[in-house]
């Protein structure tokens, strides 16, 4: 072999002889030994630390600051929560809000949050790779199931690992979780809480076993094909079926309906005649039954009119048959027994005019392209293939088909699903939280023969659903029970007895809850036993007139028969009693006139109750809380007096402020309200 | 090791899409008409949670000297920090105007969109929209407040809650209003809000509400009117961390 005679020359002048090797190798031993200290010395948070010492070198409050600063890589380590943290070692300021004015990064103070920062760390809401001690590799790297550092808009997904209640400080968590449960995802998809509690839809999708009863063919057809375009607020996704498969599914569900009603059953009578052609006295049924309560309707002008408990009703003559419309308003039950549609106990006359206006509200254009041949064995056979391929009965019940177990993902532990376990499509950025952005904005961009349907979420739903599956994580089912802020319990309570059977078919816990089972639209009954007094509970059973004049949603007029209401105030004052107080232990005939008058006093003066309540309607405006005109026949004078000492014990979360009153004062205020006895009739006659 | 090289190859390309969106100077399309002055239609002073889009889109509008919507002006937007405007750039439509949506950054305050545009003879036009970004604290301050004082404070009344604050003597502060709030002090609001208005000698029609609401509550409130103060409110002296 030869060799280039340069290289043999600087060989020779190396390693001639043995002193010049060892100069040599002493030469490469101590270049390969300064390899550490230089890249030591070029450290990156190194730079950003002294980067902060030239910041605040003219601050007054230099020394302080610095003093503070701790030199060197910071590691906060919390073996229980699995956090390994060194942000700290560059975002070296995150405790001096004094600096919240300088505002670079990373040098920003932590913004005020309800924990401590050492007790939590960072990575349990920013995510990111805590043990990193570079810029890149905390925040963005990806490798092998890494997690870059999570943006802004989706932090409260931190807060959702261990709070399953709804704080009201993480509204975009509440209402993620909220929109699973009311679209139906977890219908399809499992999802545990870190309690390890099978989140359940609120959505109650309606059985279709009857479904021929109620509507035809045309219609399933033209609202599987596009449920929006009948009604725009309907939760039902679009699952972008072809024609065919429309056709095939509409067959199946009319040939599996069976009757609701026996043979032999009375038919309800159907609107018509002198009934439909009363649009008017229609209407006025529809206002006084306070349907708009639940239902919505659309305006000339576009707008919604009404809550969202139950289906919209724009077009609602358009869907339903008039026979099953008639039999409905007056039982819903009948048809569907779990509906949350309370029994109204309309007259003959009443149910006709309210069959006949709602008959009216159609919409020649929905069905107007619809055309349906009669199916054939074939397509009725495709059909039930197809729903079983949907996942149809995920959702509904339907006769001859299963409800399917599992048959979407699993969500449990969505939020960290590894990036690698995901197949990435088009321009959809590589992290999870555009991942799941797109997969909810749009799932058949991943795949057009993917089952999952389209919703129609605004972009702050999508964040807020994103934000809800983010804080689905590993790590938070691995959290210390301790830390496990727990949720409302479900609970299964029921009312016994006769009056509990008429609470049941009344729908009560649609709007009003009592021991922790029911809706928040009205106000929780579960202690209203002691507030109330009977007779003005029976009274206003029968005819329900508001106590809030600015509100909306009011409690509908059931037609309840004197029993009935008997029954149901008798129940109410017997067993829903707060074990607080008891609810005789203060008489109000004890008062004086000159209590009254101290109480009038510091009712209209020291308190300023009239800023807020109407005593006297004359003179009184105002109007966030109920009026008062009648309260010394509507509450006992032990409530009143408890509720004025501290109103959150006894009903929580109410805005009336707890006023720290003495109970002299209270006493006096009570003697005041218990005097106000003002029936409507006196009033008129005074006028 | 495909992929491996595969995905490194395209994060950093996604990340720079992702958080260079900012910099990234979209050419500005070539202007049909020139205007004289630029105006705000709507979508300024909007508030949200830092780092997610605002709900209504911020639309500006290119008038001519005689106050006439100007069709085919070139507009470009700019925002500060991280927070994005899409699209940065366009030609105003028929209307005169140009309507673009803005997500913002991920820290608490203030983002300054600043519109420009041309005259015809080359002088900048500039227009500047602030919109506000709250943070945690300030967030559960907007929260405090739907509940406990925007039915008195807030004197725009909608179909879900009318507004109380025309049956008062003493009429509330409107929290944006910061001539009023930002001459008085946490201090003094923390106060007023806890022993309510007898507190600063003012209405009783004001509630205490020291013993219904949490002293971090109190604070979050304070620090949503601190937000939304227009004109916006200056931090002054030292401020303690309580973290």
């Amino acid at each position: 072999m030869r060799v280039h005679p340069k290289i043999a020359s600087a060989w020779r002048f190396l390693f001639a002889d043995s002193g010049r090797a060892f100069g040599t190798l002493a030469v490469v031993l101590v270049l390969c030994l300064a390899v550490v200290p230089v890249k030591h010395h070029f450290r990156e948070w190194a730079r950003y630390q002294a980067g902060y010492l030239r910041l605040i070198r003219h601050r007054s409050d230099s020394a302080g600051l610095e003093r503070r600063l701790q030199p060197g890589i910071q590691q906060t380590w919390i073996p229980e929560l699995g956090v390994v943290d060194r942000c700290t070692t560059c975002h070296v300021a995150t405790k001096e809000s004094s600096l919240m004015d300088m505002g670079t990064q990373p040098y920003r103070p932590h913004p005020a949050v309800p924990h401590s920062l050492t007790e939590f760390g960072c990575v349990m809401c920013h995510r990111g790779q805590g043990a990193a001690t570079t810029v890149e590799d905390a925040h963005r790297s990806t490798k092998a199931g890494e997690q870059a550092v999570l943006p802004a808009n989706y932090f409260a997904a931190g807060c959702g690992q261990c709070h399953q209640d709804a704080p009201i400080g993480t509204p975009q968590l509440n209402l993620g979780r909220s929109l699973l449960a009311r679209y139906g995802c977890v219908n399809c998809h499992t999802l545990q809480t870190a309690q390890g509690v099978t989140m359940q839809g609120s959505d109650e999708p309606p059985p279709l076993i009857h479904i021929g009863e109620k509507t035809t063919r045309q219609w399933i057809y033209a609202w599987l094909k596009n449920p929006q375009a009948y009604s725009t607020t309907a939760t039902m996704p679009d699952f972008k079926l072809s024609d065919a498969a429309a056709r095939d599914i509409s067959a199946y569900l009319i040939a599996q309906s069976t009757p609701y009603l026996a043979a032999d059953a009375p038919k309800a009578a159907i609107a018509g005649g002198a009934d439909a052609a009363n649009p008017q006295e229609g209407a006025s049924v529809y206002g006084e039954a306070f349907c708009a309560s639940c239902h919505a309707v659309q305006n000339a002008a576009g707008l919604m009119v009404g809550g969202d408990l139950g289906p919209e009703l724009t077009r609602i003559g358009s869907k339903v048959k008039p026979e099953w419309l008639a039999q409905w308003v007056r039982n819903p039950k009948v048809y569907f027994p779990q509906t949350a549609m309370s029994h109204y106990r309309f007259t003959e006359k009443q149910a006709g005019l309210l069959t006949g206006f709602l008959e009216a509200k159609t919409d020649s254009d929905f069905l107007a392209k619809v055309n349906l041949e009669s199916p054939t064995q074939e397509q009725i056979v495709n059909g039930k293939a197809l729903i079983n391929e949907f996942g149809c009965a995920a959702c509904h019940a339907i006769n001859r088909i299963q409800r399917p177990d599992n048959f979407a993902p699993e969500l449990t532990a969505v939020g960290s699903k590894p990036l690698s376990k995901i197949a990435f499509v088009g321009t959809v950025p590589h992290t999870l939280p555009d991942y799941l952005a797109a997969k909810v904005r749009q799932p058949r961009i991943f795949g057009a023969k993917l089952k999952m349907p389209q919703y129609n979420f605004t972009p702050a739903q999508v964040d807020a659903v994103v934000t809800a599956l983010l804080a689905q994580t590993e790590r938070a089912q691995a959290l210390p029970a301790t830390l496990r802020v727990q949720g409302h319990p479900l609970s299964n309570y029921h009312p016994a007895a006769k009056a509990g059977r008429l609470m049941e078919d009344m729908q009560c816990f649609s709007c009003h809850s009592i021991n922790g089972r029911g809706g928040t639209m009205a106000p929780d009954l579960t202690w209203e036993g002691s507030a109330v007094q009977r007779q003005w509970l029976v009274n206003f059973m029968k005819n329900p007139n508001t106590l809030r004049p600015a509100l909306i949603r009011r409690m509908p007029k059931f037609n309840v028969t004197d029993a009935e209401a008997e029954t149901l105030a008798d129940y109410i004052t017997t067993v829903y009693q707060t074990p607080a107080f008891d609810s005789d232990s203060l008489d109000a005939a004890s008062f004086t006139a000159g209590d009254r008058e101290r109480g009038r006093q510091l009712f209209y003066s020291k308190y300023a109750c009239q800023s807020c309540h109407i005593v006297d309607p004359q003179n009184d405006k105002g109007y966030v809380g109920p009026t008062l005109t009648q309260v010394g026949t509507r509450l006992t004078a032990a409530w009143v007096f408890h509720y004025l000492k501290n109103p959150q014990a006894l009903r929580p979360g109410t805005i009336e402020p707890n006023q720290n009153i003495s109970d002299d004062d209270t006493r006096a205020l009570t003697a005041f309200l218990m005097a106000q006895k003002k029936s409507p009739a006196q009033e008129a006659a005074k006028k | 090791m495909k992929r491996r090289g595969f995905i490194i190859a395209v994060l950093p390309l996604a990340l720079s899409i992702g958080c260079g969106r900012r910099n990234a100077e979209s050419p500005l399309p070539q202007a049909k008409a020139f205007g004289a002055a630029l105006v705000e239609v709507s979508g300024g002073k909007q508030i949200a949670i830092v780092g997610s889009p605002l709900d209504q889109p911020l639309i500006v509008q290119v008038n001519d000297a005689q106050g006439a919507p100007v069709a085919g002006a070139a507009v470009s937007l700019q925002v500060n920090d991280d927070a994005v405007v899409t699209p940065p750039a366009g030609l105003t439509g028929p209307d005169g105007q140009l309507s673009v949506g803005v997500a913002l950054g991920g820290m608490s305050g203030h983002y300054r969109v600043v519109t420009t545009t041309r005259d015809k003879s080359g002088k900048v036009i500039e227009l500047r929209s602030d919109e506000i970004a709250l943070g945690y604290q300030q967030n559960l301050g907007r929260e405090l407040n739907e509940t406990y004082c925007s039915r008195c404070h807030d004197s725009e009344s909608t179909a879900e809650r009318v507004s109380n604050h025309d049956n008062l003597n003493a009429k509330p502060h409107a929290f944006t209003e910061g001539s009023f709030f930002n001459t008085r002090s946490d201090a003094d609001l923390s106060s007023i809000i806890t022993h309510g208005g007898p507190a600063l000698n003012k209405s009783p029609e004001m509630p205490p509400y020291g013993a219904t609401l949490h002293k971090t509550d109190i604070e979050a409130l304070i620090a949503y009117i601190r937000a939304v103060s227009d004109p916006p409110y200056r931090l002054k002296g030292l401020v303690y961390a309580k973290n």
